[in-house]
């Protein structure tokens, strides 16, 4: 059991939604809605732009350079807050690193 | 009503009460319904459909044990069709071959593991059914092998306190995602065995103090939650996220209720789906009205600063200990009768030894 370790983002991580994880858009709420066992979260436009590139190709790398071009913003002003997203969303056991 | 009405998010569909185990804390009623009072497979396919038009997105599937009944399958393909997240609750005793593969194959989101004990006595003594715990690893195994999500549900209670650690260790090495330290809610059959199942105060503080380090220890390797024990608390639990706020159940029979205990507090008709809709009943039913927002509340709750935390707590509790539906819940150090949570402890811990085993197990049609 000693095996089992906490995942830890990097530049190199290929994040990727949990298979049991399903984003999927809530006709009723008019809004996204990522569902998981025992919870339901609804996450906000920034959110929904990291977690979209959360498909196991994309490097946090490319995500954050992604996201900088989507909102005119500078790498380095973006690269700590997608991180810090990510390492959140491993330790609840919706994203893979 | 303070806010608009919000349609519900999630729903806890008792299928069955049978059960292959008959354990002592069961949440069901004392008056458990046999297989003759149970919707059929189409009841059950036209509620589900209308509770995901209504707007819920998670469906618990309980019992009871709901792998009793065959039509699951259907039942889970339905819900995934249109998008709903299903969670299978169940005891994993008696599940045959096959089956967990078919449920993943329909669609099956997650399976919640429940398990009496880390040691297969307890198992055995609290469920009444020798060879429950071999069962359960066999399925928790089996779970994880089909790459399915794993809870390990762990209701917690004198018997088993001190097996804290070993359920930890045993939820990691079968390789669940979660854990749930779940200590006993005082309705139902819980409410029945109070005297045999509360644990000590002792034994209360140092179960906390075990499940924060493991917290702290395990983060981002197993998620543990902690249901913390009510007669212990400072503040009561936001029972059920509020009343009728964000989630339902449905009993066996189809009847309608904003948590399992509800039919308890006999001041309140709740209806069953067919005499009404999923979507009449959660706009209009008088008992899904009485105790929504706050403007039931009764001080100390009316002027508190916790209100919308809470809510009041649980009804069902502040029924079953204050006598009054709309009381304070007891577990809430405000309330007027919070000393009465003490003594209630103190009553059971002063069960002699000899007796302390002195079960009244589930069972269909005998208190």
């Amino acid at each position: 059991m000693e095996s089992r370790q906490r995942a830890i983002v990097s530049d190199q991580s290929r994040p990727q939604l949990k298979r049991y994880a399903r984003l999927q858009y809530d006709p009723v709420r008019s809004a996204w809605a990522l569902l998981s066992p025992e919870k339901v979260f609804w996450p906000d436009e920034v959110s929904l732009d990291i977690l979209r590139l959360c498909d196991g190709r994309h490097t946090v790398l490319q995500i954050v350079s992604e996201l900088a071009g989507q909102y005119d913003a500078a790498r380095e002003d973006i690269a700590p807050d997608v991180e810090e997203f990510l390492q959140e969303w491993s330790d609840r056991f919706l994203v893979t690193l | 009503m303070s806010d608009a009405l919000l349609p519900p998010i999630g729903m806890l569909a008792e299928l069955t009460h049978r059960c292959p185990l008959q354990c002592v804390y069961c949440s069901n009623p004392l008056e458990l319904l046999k297989a003759d009072r149970e919707l059929s497979t189409d009841a059950w396919l036209a509620l589900f459909e209308e509770a995901a038009d209504l707007g819920v997105l998670q469906i618990h599937l309980s019992g009871g044990e709901p792998t009793l009944r065959p039509d699951l399958e259907q039942f889970v393909s339905c819900l995934a069709r249109r998008g709903v997240y299903t969670n299978l609750i169940t005891a994993g005793v008696g599940i045959a071959e096959g089956r967990l593969e078919r449920l993943r194959d329909a669609g099956l989101d997650h399976l919640q593991l429940s398990i009496q004990g880390a040691r297969a006595a307890t198992t055995e003594k609290i469920g009444n059914h020798r060879g429950a715990l071999e069962k359960k690893l066999d399925v928790a195994r089996k779970v994880v092998e089909l790459g399915l999500p794993l809870t390990i549900n762990a209701p917690i209670h004198r018997h088993n306190i001190e097996e804290v650690p070993a359920f930890i260790d045993l939820a990691l090495s079968l390789g669940a995602q979660r854990l749930e330290i779940a200590n006993v809610q005082y309705a139902g059959w819980a409410l029945l065995n109070r005297n045999v199942l509360m644990p000590d105060r002792q034994a209360v503080e140092r179960q906390v103090a075990i499940v924060e380090e493991a917290q702290a220890r395990l983060q981002g390797i197993m998620a543990i939650d902690f249901v913390a024990p009510d007669y212990f608390a400072v503040y009561p639990k936001p029972c059920m996220g509020g009343w009728a706020r964000d989630a339902f159940m449905v009993a066996p029979d189809g009847k309608v209720l904003p948590c399992h205990a509800a039919a308890t507090i006999p001041t309140l008709h709740f209806e069953r789906f067919g005499e009404a809709s999923l979507t009449d009943i959660w706009v209009h039913s008088p008992a899904f009205n009485a105790f929504r927002g706050d403007d039931w509340m009764l001080e100390p709750c009316r002027s508190c600063d916790r209100k919308e935390i809470d809510w009041g707590g649980c009804r069902c509790q502040a029924m079953a200990i204050a006598g009054n539906a709309a009381a304070t819940d007891p577990a809430c150090i405000k309330s007027p009768l919070h000393d009465r949570m003490a003594a209630l402890i103190g009553e059971a811990n002063a069960v002699a030894p000899s007796h302390a085993e002195d079960f009244r197990y589930r069972r269909i049609g005998r208190t």
